[in-house]
């Protein structure tokens, strides 16, 4: 398996644009069609190593989420983004593709507030249970003082 | 005369005990909530946070000059790894050039960085198993003698000992003084030579092979699942090195060998981690050898906080740190701040691994499944 390969693969069966160029696989999921899409780049693509997982808060254009795995064998990575769109804060959940997804988002929930669906165990991680707010969303202020400010 | 009673034990009953967070154990501050059945662990409640000092928001608010010296103290015990990744992120959007000299003193400072971090693990984890190594202080003092020369190499390049600041977009801060790389040979051959002395203390010792052999096993595939990196994931059977497989300031001019164990238990980590100290070593001789000349930074000393904007765009950089892959990946607006920040800790990953592996152990166990995985706090809470 080549990233060239891994490209034409992931255009040819899932129907998305796949982007040119760069040495990461990058590929724009829908969140619908997000688990499926991971777990064919596991399965097939022989992505088993889970990187990381994160958020980015786009301001008016809401949140997109974003994903690293890797093949470490043929040095591939793939990246999945996925747009939630404005206003939106669910998104299904990739723990029952990579259980390391667990720890990572329940960090993205704690950080940004995404109700990840179909997590098994979504609390915060970093934070305190009695915090107000997910502090790296941009609307979060940090000269205001939220409770419980310690 | 008191009465000596029999505690009716069938079993089944469970028992909630509260490990930490300010356990020695934990090397920081790290809580397990145990629920055990006798002497046996069932579930774990893992829990962290305790150290969070909100980095990835931190960065959003500081240039990009100003952060690589904030970014040390995620992983305190290796600051040279973040600092490397968060400069290398910034460099990978802007592509901005970094001269070979500089790529090579970041390669010296990373091997050292590791040699130094290493030391610190075998001395607090036999520390940890104490009881088990005849005291284990000695271990763990005679790590930290040899760690001290490390700090001290350091403290004559950077002007400190912990957390540094050493690296910057383009380049590197500090050129080498006189005599650094004498002193530096010196310390490379001693500890060569101490290595073997920890070694003769824990090889064939009974305790040591009790309490580390087959504890904690780690299979690939629950490794790479999870996303467990470094140290851990070679001694699970994955030969992964980011030095080696996309490698970084000029690590493809180096020889030096990947170690992999197929066991991924305590002791299996513990092997890989005695192979890297020599590697580390080794490098350390070959880029002493073979220092260019030239410039130490493509751009000039820091003094305006605007100095250093970077383009539109995101890059993912990432180094292999004591403690494997640390990520950091960026998302640039135009401006001289990131737009957002994150921070991948391979500390983060390997301990999201413990809720896998310690239900069926015994508490003494994770003792030493704590120690092996060597989590830095400040790199797990960010």
């Amino acid at each position: 398996m080549t990233s060239d390969r891994a490209r034409a693969l992931l255009s040819q069966i899932t129907g998305l644009t796949v982007a040119d160029g760069g040495p990461a696989v990058t590929v724009h999921v829908p969140t619908e069609q997000l688990a499926s899409v991971a777990a064919f780049v596991k399965e097939t693509i022989g992505c088993a190593f889970f990187a990381f997982s994160t958020a980015i808060d786009h301001k008016a254009d809401g949140l997109e989420t974003v994903a690293y795995v890797e093949n470490l064998d043929d040095n591939i990575t793939v990246v999945l983004r996925a747009k939630l769109g404005a206003g939106n804060i669910c998104c299904p959940s990739l723990v029952p593709v990579y259980r390391g997804a667990n720890w990572m988002e329940r960090e993205t929930y704690d950080m940004f507030g995404v109700q990840f669906e179909g997590h098994p165990d979504l609390r915060r991680i970093l934070l305190s249970d009695d915090w107000d707010g997910h502090p790296l969303l941009k609307s979060y202020a940090v000269d205001t003082p939220y409770p419980p400010y310690r | 005369m008191s009465e000596v009673r029999e505690i009716d034990y069938t079993g089944s009953e469970r028992l909630t005990m509260n490990m930490g967070p300010q356990h020695p154990s934990a090397h920081g501050v790290f809580r397990a909530i145990l629920t055990l059945e006798g002497e046996k662990i069932v579930a774990v409640d893992a829990v962290i946070g305790y150290l969070h000092r909100c980095h990835e928001k931190l960065a959003e608010t500081l240039a990009y000059v100003q952060y690589p010296s904030i970014a040390s103290k995620t992983d305190y015990v290796a600051a040279m790894a973040s600092e490397l990744a968060y400069v290398m992120a910034a460099e990978k959007i802007g592509q901005f050039e970094v001269p070979k000299r500089a790529q090579y003193l970041r390669v010296a400072v990373n091997e050292l960085q590791r040699v130094a971090s290493h030391l610190l693990w075998l001395g607090t984890w036999c520390l940890d198993m104490g009881g088990a190594l005849g005291g284990g202080t000695s271990v763990f003092l005679y790590c930290i003698r040899e760690r001290e020369q490390i700090l001290d190499l350091f403290e004559s390049l950077v002007g400190a000992r912990l957390l540094y600041g050493f690296h910057q977009v383009g380049g590197v801060r500090y050129d080498i003084p006189t005599g650094w790389v004498e002193q530096c040979r010196t310390t490379m051959d001693l500890i060569e030579q101490r290595l073997g002395e920890y070694e003769s203390m824990l090889h064939d010792n009974a305790f040591f092979e009790m309490r580390t052999r087959g504890i904690g096993v780690i299979s690939s595939q629950l490794a790479q699942d999870v996303g467990v990196c470094g140290p851990l994931l070679r001694a699970s059977g994955v030969k992964y090195d980011l030095r080696r497989n996309a490698p970084y300031s000029s690590y493809e001019d180096f020889e030096f060998a990947v170690p992999v164990e197929t066991e991924g238990d305590c002791h299996a980590r513990y092997r890989v981690r005695m192979v890297e100290f020599r590697e580390s070593i080794r490098i350390v001789r070959q880029v002493l050898d073979g220092l260019p000349e030239g410039p130490i930074s493509s751009r000039p000393g820091v003094k305006s906080l605007a100095q250093v904007k970077v383009p539109k765009g995101e890059a993912y950089a990432r180094v292999e740190g004591p403690r494997g892959e640390v990520g950091c990946y960026l998302v640039a607006d135009g401006t001289n701040k990131p737009y957002r920040m994150k921070w991948r800790g391979a500390s983060f990953s390997n301990l999201a691994v413990l809720p896998h592996i310690i239900p069926g152990v015994t508490v003494a166990d994770v003792v030493a499944i704590m120690g092996s995985v060597d989590p830095v706090f400040g790199e797990v809470d960010r």
